[in-house]
C-alpha cells in the first residue's frame, strides 16, 4: 500500500519526469527576452544534474499584468511553438484517421451488410476482421502516441514548464 | 437457481462490502478534509493504480453482462458496442487526458473557467455534468436492481426496490466518508476482480473448444438458430433506415461521449502530472481492450455452449448469459464448481456496480459543490474556510445525489439499461465535449460561445429524447398512452452533438467581446507544458 515505494521502484533508472520537485530547474532562463532564443537551445537533450529544489511557496497573488505578459511571451516563443506544432501534427491527423476508420466501420456495418458478410478465412468474415482490426488499430495508435509524446514532447515541455514557473514565481494560478 | 448459489453469492457480496467498508474506514482515518484530498485523493496515485481505477470506473456491469449477453443473443451486433466503447479512449488519450490534467483542478468546469468568465461557464458546465452523471447513475442503479435481484433468484418487485436502496446507501457511505481516495481503491479492487473473473471464464471457454476460435464461432452460429447471419451485422440493427440511422447515432455518441463523462475526467486529477495521466490512459486502454476482447469470447461462448434460446429464456435482454455460462463451465447446476463459479460471477457483477456507482456519485457531488455551490454562494471568510465549506457541501451533495438517483431509479426500473447508458453518452458528447475541445484548441473561443455550446448541446439532447419514441407513442414507451413522438430516433446524438459544436461556434461569432488573448495564452501554455498546474 505504500505508494511512494511502489512508484520509485517502478521508475528507478529513468529520469523522474513525473516528480517535478526533484528535477532541476533549467539554468540561465531567468529573463523575459529569452523568447527570442532559437528552438535548438530549448530543445537541448542534455540536462544538468538533478538538484533537489524545495517546492516554491504558493503565493496567492491576483492576476497581474506581468503574469499575463509572461504567458504571452512563452506562447510566442519558438520553443513553445515547436512543442505545440509537434503535438498537433500528431494528434490532428491521428484523430482524423481513427475517427474516419471507425465511422466507415459503423456505416459499413449498417449500410453494407453484404460486403461485411463476405467470408475470408474459416468462420472469419470481413465484419469480424474489421472489428478485430479496430481493436488492433486502437492498440497501435495508443502505443504510437505514447512513444511520440515521450520522445518528442516531454523533455521540451518540461523545460518550458520550469522556465515559466520560475518567471511567474512558482506554482501560482 | 438453487439455494446454494444464493447463499454462496450472498457470502461473497458480504465479503466485498466488508472489504470496501474497511478500505473506506482505513482511508478516512487520516483525512484532513481538504478539497485536494476529497476530490482528487491527494493527487499521488501512480499511473498503474490510476489506470486500473479508470478501467474500474469505465467497465460497468452493462459491459460485463450486457455486452456479452447482446453477443450471445444477436451475435455480431453486440460486438459493435465493444468497439465503440474502446475506440472512444483514443479521443480521450489524444485530445483530452493530458490537457485536462494540466488545466483543471477537480472538474470539467475548471478547464473552461480557466479562460472564460467564471460564473456563467461554471454554472453551465456544472449543470451539464450533474445531468450526465445522474443519467448514468440511474442507468447503473436500474441495472443493479434488476441484475442482482435476478442473480439472487428473487426477482420480485420488493427485492429490486431494496437492492436499489441498498446500493444507493452504500455508495453514499463510500463517497461521503472516503472521498476520492476510498473510491479509487474500490475501483482498483473491482477492476482486479473483474479482470480475474473474465480471464478465468475466457480460459474455460477456450479450453472447452480446445483453443480453436474458429470452432467456437461456427458452433455459436449453429446453436444460435440464425446460422451464418449470427456472425454478420444486422440481426439487431438491421431493418429500416430509421433503425440504421439510430445505430449510427449511437455509434457516434459512444465514441465521442467517453471524453465528456465527468467521472472519467475527474480521474485524471488523481495523478501528479500530465505524463502520468497519459500513462494511466495507456494502462486503462490495455485493460479495457483486453476486457472487451474477452467479452467477445464470452458472448460467442455463451451462444455456443448454452444456445441463444436458453439465454433468451432466462432473461430476454441476455443479462444472465455470463452467469449461466459460468454455471455450465463449472460443471453444471448442482455441482460444486458450477455453484462456486456462478457465485463468483454474481459477486463480481455486484462489485462492478458498486464501484461504478461510487465513482459517478463522487464526480457529481464535486460538480455540485465545486461548480454550482461555489459559483452561487456569496464569498465570505478566508480561502481556507471556503474550501472547508465546499468539501462539507460535497459530502452533503453526495447524500443528495444518492437520494435523487435512488428515487429516479425506482421510477425508471423498467427502462432498458443499454438505452440509458447510450443516452448518458449522447448528452455527454453533446454538452461537454464541444466546450472542452473548443476551450483547449480554439484561440477565439469566448464565454458566450462556451455557454451556448453547453446549453446548445444539452437542451436539444434532452428535448429530442422527450420527443422520441422512448418517451411516448410506442408500446414500450414510458407513456404508451399518449403520442408526442415527433423525433424518430431513440438516440439523439447524430443531431445534438453537431448542434453543440454549431452553437459554440455561433456564440463565439456573435460575442460582444473578443477572446482574452492573455488567458488563452495561459491556458495553452499550461495545457501543453503543465506550467502552474495544480
Amino acid at each position: 500500500m505504500d505508494k511512494q515505494d511502489g512508484r520509485s521502484a517502478g521508475e528507478s533508472g529513468a529520469l523522474r519526469l513525473d516528480d517535478p520537485w526533484y528535477d532541476a530547474l533549467a539554468s540561465g532562463w531567468g529573463e523575459l527576452d529569452d523568447e527570442t532564443t532559437p528552438a535548438d537551445e530549448w530543445d537541448r537533450t542534455e540536462k544538468p544534474e538533478p538538484v533537489p529544489v524545495p517546492p516554491p511557496v504558493p503565493v496567492a497573488e491576483p492576476r497581474s499584468a506581468p503574469h499575463d505578459e509572461i504567458y504571452l511571451a512563452v506562447q510566442r516563443s519558438a520553443a513553445f511553438q515547436e512543442v505545440r506544432r509537434r503535438y498537433r501534427r500528431f494528434v490532428l491527423p491521428g484523430t482524423a484517421v481513427f475517427l474516419a476508420w471507425y465511422l466507415a466501420y459503423v456505416v459499413a456495418a449498417t449500410a453494407a451488410p453484404g460486403l461485411m458478410a463476405h467470408r475470408v478465412v474459416g468462420a472469419l468474415n470481413v465484419a469480424m476482421l474489421a472489428g478485430l482490426g479496430q481493436f488492433a488499430t486502437t492498440f497501435l495508435l495508443t502505443w504510437a502516441y505514447a512513444r511520440h509524446a515521450r520522445l518528442r514532447r516531454d523533455r521540451a515541455a518540461l523545460d518550458i514548464r520550469w522556465e515559466t514557473q520560475e518567471l511567474t514565481g512558482g506554482n501560482i494560478r | 437457481m438453487t439455494g446454494d448459489h444464493q447463499t454462496l453469492a450472498l457470502v461473497l457480496f458480504s465479503v466485498f462490502i466488508a472489504v470496501t467498508l474497511a478500505i473506506t474506514t482505513w482511508v478516512s482515518r487520516r483525512r484532513h478534509g481538504s478539497a485536494e484530498e476529497f476530490y482528487a485523493g491527494g493527487r499521488l496515485f501512480s499511473p498503474m493504480e490510476n489506470g486500473f481505477a479508470i478501467a474500474g470506473d469505465y467497465m460497468s456491469a452493462a459491459s460485463f453482462l450486457g455486452i456479452s449477453g447482446l453477443i450471445a443473443l444477436f451475435g455480431y451486433d453486440g460486438l459493435l458496442y465493444s468497439v465503440g466503447f474502446l475506440v472512444a479512449w483514443l479521443v480521450v488519450l489524444f485530445l483530452v487526458a493530458e490537457l485536462v490534467r494540466n488545466c483543471g483542478r477537480f472538474t470539467l468546469a475548471d478547464v473552461v473557467a480557466a479562460r472564460m468568465r467564471e460564473r456563467p461557464v461554471r454554472i453551465a458546465a456544472g449543470t451539464a455534468s450533474v445531468t450526465v452523471s445522474v443519467l448514468y447513475l440511474v442507468a447503473q442503479m436500474v441495472g443493479a436492481g434488476s441484475l442482482v435481484a435476478l442473480l439472487l433468484g428473487g426477482a420480485s418487485q420488493q427485492a429490486r426496490t431494496w437492492m436499489v436502496i441498498g446500493v444507493g446507501a452504500l455508495m453514499v457511505v463510500y463517497v461521503a466518508f472516503g472521498g476520492m481516495r476510498a473510491t479509487t481503491w474500490i475501483q482498483i479492487v473491482k477492476a482486479v476482480l473483474l479482470m480475474g473473473g473474465a480471464i478465468a471464464l475466457t480460459v474455460l471457454v477456450l479450453i472447452r473448444f480446445h483453443g480453436d476460435f474458429n470452432t467456437l464461432l461456427n458452433t455459436a452460429a449453429e446453436r444460435s438458430g440464425h446460422g451464418r447471419e449470427f456472425l454478420t451485422p444486422g440481426l439487431r440493427y438491421g431493418g429500416g433506415w430509421t433503425a440504421r440511422l439510430d445505430f449510427i447515432s449511437l455509434g457516434i455518441a459512444l465514441v465521442l461521449g467517453t471524453a465528456g463523462l465527468p467521472h472519467i475526467l475527474s480521474r485524471f486529477y488523481t495523478v501528479p502530472t500530465a505524463r502520468s495521466a497519459r500513462r494511466s490512459v495507456v494502462w486503462s486502454i490495455g485493460l479495457i481492450g483486453g476486457f472487451y476482447l474477452m467479452t467477445i469470447v464470452l458472448g460467442f461462448g455463451a451462444a455456443a455452449v448454452l444456445g441463444s434460446s436458453a439465454v433468451h429464456a432466462s432473461n430476454a435482454a441476455g443479462n444472465t448469459a455470463v452467469p449461466l455460462l459460468a454455471l455450465n463451465l463449472g460443471g453444471g447446476a448442482g455441482s460444486t464448481g458450477g455453484t462456486v463459479l456462478f457465485a463468483v460471477v454474481a459477486a463480481v457483477a455486484f462489485a462492478t456496480i458498486l464501484a461504478v456507482v461510487a465513482g459517478i456519485t463522487l464526480a457529481s457531488s464535486a460538480s455540485v459543490a465545486h461548480d454550482l455551490y461555489a459559483s452561487l454562494r456569496r464569498p465570505r471568510g478566508t480561502a481556507q474556510d471556503a474550501q472547508r465549506a465546499e468539501v462539507a457541501v460535497a459530502r452533503i451533495a453526495a447524500v443528495g445525489v444518492g437520494a435523487v438517483a435512488i428515487g429516479l431509479s425506482l421510477l425508471a426500473q423498467d427502462l432498458n439499461v443499454a438505452f440509458l447508458v447510450g443516452l448518458a453518452f449522447a448528452v455527454a458528447a453533446s454538452a461537454n465535449l464541444p466546450v472542452l475541445l473548443y476551450t483547449l484548441f480554439w484561440r477565439r473561443f469566448t464565454t458566450r460561445g462556451a455557454v451556448w455550446s453547453v446549453y446548445g448541446g444539452l437542451i436539444p439532447a434532452i428535448t429530442l429524447v422527450v420527443l422520441s419514441p422512448v418517451v411516448s407513442g410506442g408500446t414500450e414507451s414510458i407513456f404508451p398512452g399518449v403520442d408526442f413522438a415527433v423525433f424518430p430516433l431513440e438516440n439523439p446524438g447524430v443531431v445534438s452533438i453537431p448542434l453543440g459544436f454549431l452553437m459554440g461556434w455561433l456564440g463565439t461569432l456573435l460575442s460582444p467581446e473578443a477572446a482574452d488573448e492573455a488567458r488563452h495564452a495561459e491556458t495553452e501554455v499550461r495545457a501543453l507544458t503543465g506550467a502552474g498546474a495544480a
